[in-house]
């Protein structure tokens, strides 16, 4: 794996370690939350809502340039994310697998989304940390989504846990888990973006 | 009688649109096809400790799967033999009693009730304890880990009922030095469509060209010279060595394992999972020469084996047709582990089992739903099955009465179809199989 790895096209990094990492940061989105300043929260907030707002608005290669090219966009079926070592997920994507994701809905035959969900999300309580470093914050918030599709309009709601890294000043998303209330019941066509 | 005309609503090569949108066919199906055969209920492994018990479907009916204090596995109905309420209403756990939360009465896990509140001293003569034990299915037997149930009492054994389905199921179990059990969480989805879109589509080497058109378009992001799991149906995939199977007893199977001869074809070919090179050289360096076999391991077994009516083995998965309503489904994708592999070969298998759930099957249950809704058309009644019908040459019966033809072809359908008529026209409960 010679220089940087393009990680739109292999997958060096989801290593037995990046396993154990994301459930350490998993693990301390159990805790309470030390706050952080006020500047510090709010550029956070900022990345979450710019993230919203890409997403309702369905520019998703924009959504993909908010995630680190070493991310993971993750949702449990075990409620509060259980191992997934051992459980399958309804997504554990990592940036190939995401940008598959992206490539499948805009080959335009990708059924499911034919026509396209179109969605609206709120984001609220909305708590930051600093993660394991100065370059690293924990978030969680809760999420109310509604979506619409072929005449039917549905709901979803949960919480989600974010790590974001600074990289050149910006903040990227490096891990996305979207905990939904009920990951582990079935759900009609999830092939639009939580 | 029922008002039915099932030669006119099941042809030789067309089925009527009622057969998937009347609820009253619907109702019949869920006592004579879901009941009278042997339907799919657990996974030996989910309950595997005395007293564990799991609470599923056979058909609508709520069902405790239960290994009781002796070790016995029992299909109880989940229903108070005293005024209806289900006693159980968790998803799985362990316990030697359930006690029904209207009213007391108490249950052994094997069904017996155990005693009513405050004794029988409320209850005249006429009160017999035996008479109120929990019913149960007529018949529960498992083959190596799959358990079955029926409520037909004169049915033939499970092992003649899978008849030419269980020795590929064997070979579906056996491609791993291990034993493949259900640990890990479910994938759940539902549908707004009949199930037997599901089973209609398990065994249809027709549809994967056009209905997974986005999902073999992802493969080709990669500019790579070989095929990815399924591309290959992009060419004319009726001169590939790929074949469709009628097994009898409504049972059929897609075979896309010709398309994989040397060991490491399947790991070669498959779409790349999250993780795929770091583990690949981790499994490389630390398994050496077995490290070709745990990687194939990853990837599906490439046998779509449907057992009828409601099991379907697709990639490494048990899927599960759940009906709910005529028009309403649940497909229950059950990942499966293999004990003693290593960590990272299970690891990697779990990441390979989210990958046709969220790019594949989403497509398909999109053209299912919309399948329903045209269908909905009184003025035009007919679903055709007519792929190689009466072409000559193209498809082979052997000795034990297996039907082979091209992976295109409606051969699965037009058989399975038969077989419900079958269980449909039969006026009492009796279900003979085929040897």
């Amino acid at each position: 794996m010679p220089g940087i790895e393009n990680t739109s096209l292999t997958s060096f990094y989801v290593t037995p370690q990046f396993y154990e990492n994301t459930l350490a940061d998993v693990k301390r989105m159990e805790d309470d939350f030390l706050p952080v300043s006020v500047e510090r929260k709010d550029e956070a907030e900022r990345v979450l809502l710019k993230e919203a707002r890409l997403l309702d608005e369905l520019r998703l290669e924009e959504w993909l340039s908010l995630y680190s090219k070493k991310c993971l966009y993750w949702i449990p079926t075990i409620p509060g994310g259980g191992d997934p070592r051992k459980e399958v997920s309804i997504a554990f994507d990592d940036r190939r697998r995401l940008e598959d994701r992206v490539y499948r809905i805009r080959t335009g035959y990708a059924y499911s989304q034919l026509p396209l969900s179109r969605t609206r999300r709120m984001i609220t309580n909305i708590e930051v940390t600093e993660g394991s470093n100065e370059n690293e914050l924990l978030i969680r918030s809760n999420f109310c989504l509604h979506e619409f599709r072929v005449g039917v309009l549905r709901s979803f709601a949960g919480w989600t846990g974010y790590k974001l890294q600074k990289e050149n000043d910006d903040w990227k998303i490096a891990m996305k888990m979207v905990n939904l209330i009920d990951s582990d019941q079935a759900h009609k066509n999830l092939t639009f973006m939580l | 009688m029922t008002k039915w005309d099932w030669d006119y609503l099941i042809q030789d090569d067309r089925v009527h649109r009622f057969v998937y949108t009347d609820p009253e066919i619907f109702e019949l199906e869920m006592r004579k096809v879901f009941g009278d055969t042997w339907v799919y209920l657990a996974h030996e492994s989910e309950i595997p400790n005395v007293n564990d018990y799991k609470t599923t479907y056979l058909g609508l009916r709520p069902i405790i799967v239960s290994r009781d204090n002796d070790g016995v596995i029992r299909a109880l109905f989940n229903r108070c033999t005293h005024r209806g309420a289900t006693i159980c209403r968790t998803d799985k756990g362990n316990t030697r009693n359930f006690i029904c939360p209207y009213h007391g009465w108490n249950f052994s896990n094997d069904g017996r009730l155990n005693g009513v509140p405050w004794g029988r001293d409320g209850y005249g003569e006429s009160f017999d304890k035996n008479e109120l034990n929990l019913k149960q299915l007529a018949k529960v037997e498992s083959y190596r880990g799959f358990i079955f149930g029926t409520i037909s009492d004169d049915i033939c054994s499970l092992q003649d009922y899978l008849g030419n389905a269980k020795e590929l199921l064997d070979q579906w179990i056996d491609r791993y030095e291990g034993e493949l059990v259900v640990r890990s969480s479910a994938h759940r989805m539902t549908l707004e469509g009949n199930w037997k879109f599901v089973f209609d589509n398990a065994a249809d080497g027709y549809h994967v060209s056009f209905s997974h058109r986005s999902l073999l378009a992802v493969g080709e992001r990669y500019n790579l010279e070989q095929d990815k799991d399924m591309t290959y149906f992009g060419k004319n995939p009726d001169r590939s060595p790929m074949y469709v199977q009628y097994l009898g007893n409504g049972h059929v199977f897609l075979d896309q394992r010709p398309m994989y001869n040397q060991v490491g074809d399947r790991w070669e070919q498959q779409r790349p999972q999250p993780g795929r090179e770091a583990y690949e050289k981790t499994i490389r360096e630390k398994f050496k020469e077995k490290a070709e076999d745990y990687l194939d391991w990853t990837a599906g077994a490439q046998m779509n084996l449907s057992i009828f009516p409601n099991l379907l083995i697709i990639g490494n998965q048990i899927q599960v047709i759940e009906p709910i309503s005529v028009n309403q489904t649940q497909l229950t994708w059950y990942a499966t582990t293999v004990d003693e592999l290593p960590d990272e070969v299970n690891t990697l298998r779990m990441r390979s089992q989210e990958d046709f759930p969220a790019f594949g099957e989403p497509d398909d249950v999109a053209n299912f739903a919309e399948c329903q809704r045209g269908l909905s058309i009184p003025e035009v009644e007919w679903v055709m099955f007519n792929r190689g019908y009466n072409v000559p040459d193209r498809q082979t019966t052997d000795k034990r009465g297996v039907i082979t033809a091209p992976v295109t072809d409606e051969t699965p359908m037009r058989n399975y179809f038969q077989e419900w008529k079958r269980l449909l026209s039969v006026e009492r409960r009796k279900v003979n199989c085929q040897e």
